[in-house]
């Protein structure tokens, strides 16, 4: 197609001229290339408000409400201890197994939720991503967020079962708590954005983190104690174990919430504090990776959709 | 004519743009390993925008012309970040915001009210600004009775209103239109319309898309005319429209 007779040839090339003459003028952006996680920050309040949206809308129309959020950890919780603790008799071995158990799963419930829906947020989202412009990570972070508030009731609960059988932790024991809740969430974020940014052109990835969630639940001393692992894995490998990231967050928070209330009865790994920062700065790491991919992919966003 | 002044930057630049989207034949492992073995393509490009250039200065009101799958819609996606250009550059200046398909954002399970908060936040706007514009922007809408009524009980026709009153009121430089008159019935449409151009006149930026050729070479004083993905003529809008009815 040869161009057409007239004069927009000249035209256009005029207004070139003078657009690329002024192009290096402060104040121009180039629309669509964000900050990251940084502008997410900066939009901190869109963020409460899809928060908040998530939130309003989880148990919209249910009966219960709210009330799932206590109702399914707790059937899970019943279902576990009857199995391992009652038939397996975990209860008899293990001092307050109760509280092991359920200290373990509400923070392996926060990292699951919170990675498999961060995962899935950008497809989730697909209709905003495709028509406006916003940093796209405020979907996976705001899945880490409604996760986490979903996590506190539970561990509310906790809490209260612990004063009552008697809880008295020290200091680094609750630094410890905190350290673990960190971990988890940032590295639930980290994977989040890199799986979910995968995710949009190969929807292969939400599946496999399904298959990852799996394993991590039996991968970590969740149902069973960390000793019976002690006594089978070689040394060797019993530093990788406790090097998965999850393994060690869950052991802060037995080392936090358990043991305080097992009169010293309780059998905890050594080194869970080091093993619990070796933890955070993975996680960290793993953040920045997430993000690094998510940036890469993130302009085939709204076409691959 | 397009005005050209010193003094004044641009608001819009597009420099060189091309964009290119890859065509995928196969969808699966399956499919990619037959087509291999059969030595068909695997994919094929196409491409929606070949190397155009232009800038709009502040305050100027261009029209995006061209039929269907000429490239327009995906220009101003380039414009509002949504896509990038594989080749070229395109560069703003000041706030921008689209009425691209608008309600996008809604969700039907929050009421008018909470719907105007969230969207206006998306559309970039600030608690602050919101707050300030929340009652103007109801009334616009003309729906203030069912603005705490769930928006999945909303008409279609109330539900575009409202989407189109927030997007309408957002605190913007450079407003992208798409398809308006696609919202709502004609009384309402008569009055986005003139929200349009009373825009223009307080020296807002506005790039329109849209099939309606009386009506944007009314609103526009300057017409780009797309063909398959290539600048054909940029001008005054009314011989832009004259030269696209040629074709």
């Amino acid at each position: 197609m040869g161009p057409k007779p007239g004069r927009p040839p000249e035209a256009a090339e005029e207004i070139r001229l003078s657009a690329s003459t002024i192009t290096p003028a402060p104040g121009f952006a180039q629309p669509g290339k964000g900050a990251g996680l940084a502008d997410v920050f900066r939009r901190r309040y869109l963020l409460s408000l899809l928060v908040r949206k998530e939130v309003r809308v989880r148990y919209r129309g249910s009966v219960l409400g709210w009330l799932w959020s206590y109702v399914k950890p707790g059937a899970q919780f019943l279902v576990y201890f009857l199995a391992l603790g009652v038939f397996l008799n975990l209860n008899g071995n293990q001092p307050n197994y109760p509280i092991y158990l359920f200290s373990g799963i509400i923070l392996i419930n926060v990292f699951t939720e919170a990675f498999s829906n961060a995962t899935r947020s950008l497809v989730d989202n697909g209709a905003l991503i495709k028509k406006i412009y916003l940093p796209r990570e405020l979907f996976p972070v705001s899945s880490t967020i409604v996760a986490f508030i979903n996590f506190l009731p539970q561990a509310l609960i906790l809490l209260v079962v612990c004063a009552v059988v008697g809880w008295r932790p020290d200091g680094i024991q609750i630094l410890g708590l905190l350290i673990a809740a960190l971990t988890v969430l940032t590295l639930a974020t980290g994977l989040g954005m890199l799986f979910g940014a995968a995710n949009v052109s190969f929807r292969d990835s939400q599946n496999f983190v399904e298959l990852i969630v799996m394993v991590v639940v039996w991968g970590s001393p969740v149902l069973y104690p960390i000793s019976q692992v002690a006594k089978v894995l070689p040394d060797w490998a019993m530093v990788l174990y406790q090097l998965n990231p999850v393994t060690a967050a869950v052991d802060l928070f037995h080392a936090g919430f358990w043991y305080p209330t097992t009169d010293g009865r309780g059998n905890l790994p050594g080194d869970t504090m080091l093993y619990g920062l070796i933890a955070l700065g993975v996680s960290l790491l793993l953040l920045a990776l997430g993000q690094l991919v998510f940036h890469r992919l993130e302009g085939r966003f709204a076409q691959d959709l | 004519m397009p005005r050209t002044s010193e003094a004044v930057q641009p608001r819009v630049i597009v420099d060189g743009v091309t964009k290119r989207f890859l065509l995928r034949h196969t969808h699966s492992l399956k499919e990619t390993f037959v087509a291999a073995v059969q030595r068909k393509p695997l994919a094929s490009t196409f491409d929606a925008l070949d190397g155009i250039s232009f800038a709009i200065e502040e305050g100027q009101s261009v029209a995006l012309l061209g039929y269907n799958g000429s490239g327009k819609s995906t220009l101003l996606k380039l414009i509002s970040g949504v896509l990038q250009p594989d080749r070229g550059e395109v560069l703003t200046r000041g706030r921008i915001a689209g009425l691209i398909e608008v309600g996008a954002g809604f969700h039907p399970d929050l009421s008018g009210r909470e719907n105007v908060y969230l969207n206006a936040a998306i559309l970039g706007m600030t608690q602050k600004e919101i707050t300030a514009r929340f009652d103007e922007i109801v009334a616009f809408s003309e729906i203030e009775q069912f603005i705490d009524t769930e928006v999945k009980h909303y008409s279609s026709g109330m539900f575009l209103r409202l989407a189109f009153s927030v997007a309408i009121h957002t605190e913007v430089d450079i407003l992208l239109v798409d398809e308006i008159l696609s919202v709502g019935d004609e009384p309402f449409q008569r009055k986005c319309i003139a929200k349009i151009r009373q825009l223009h006149e307080e020296g807002k930026t506005l790039v329109v898309v849209s099939h309606d050729l009386n009506m944007v070479s009314d609103i526009c004083e300057r017409g780009i005319l797309i063909n398959r993905g290539k600048l054909i003529f940029d001008g005054p809008s009314k011989e832009a429209v004259a030269r696209m009815r040629e074709q």
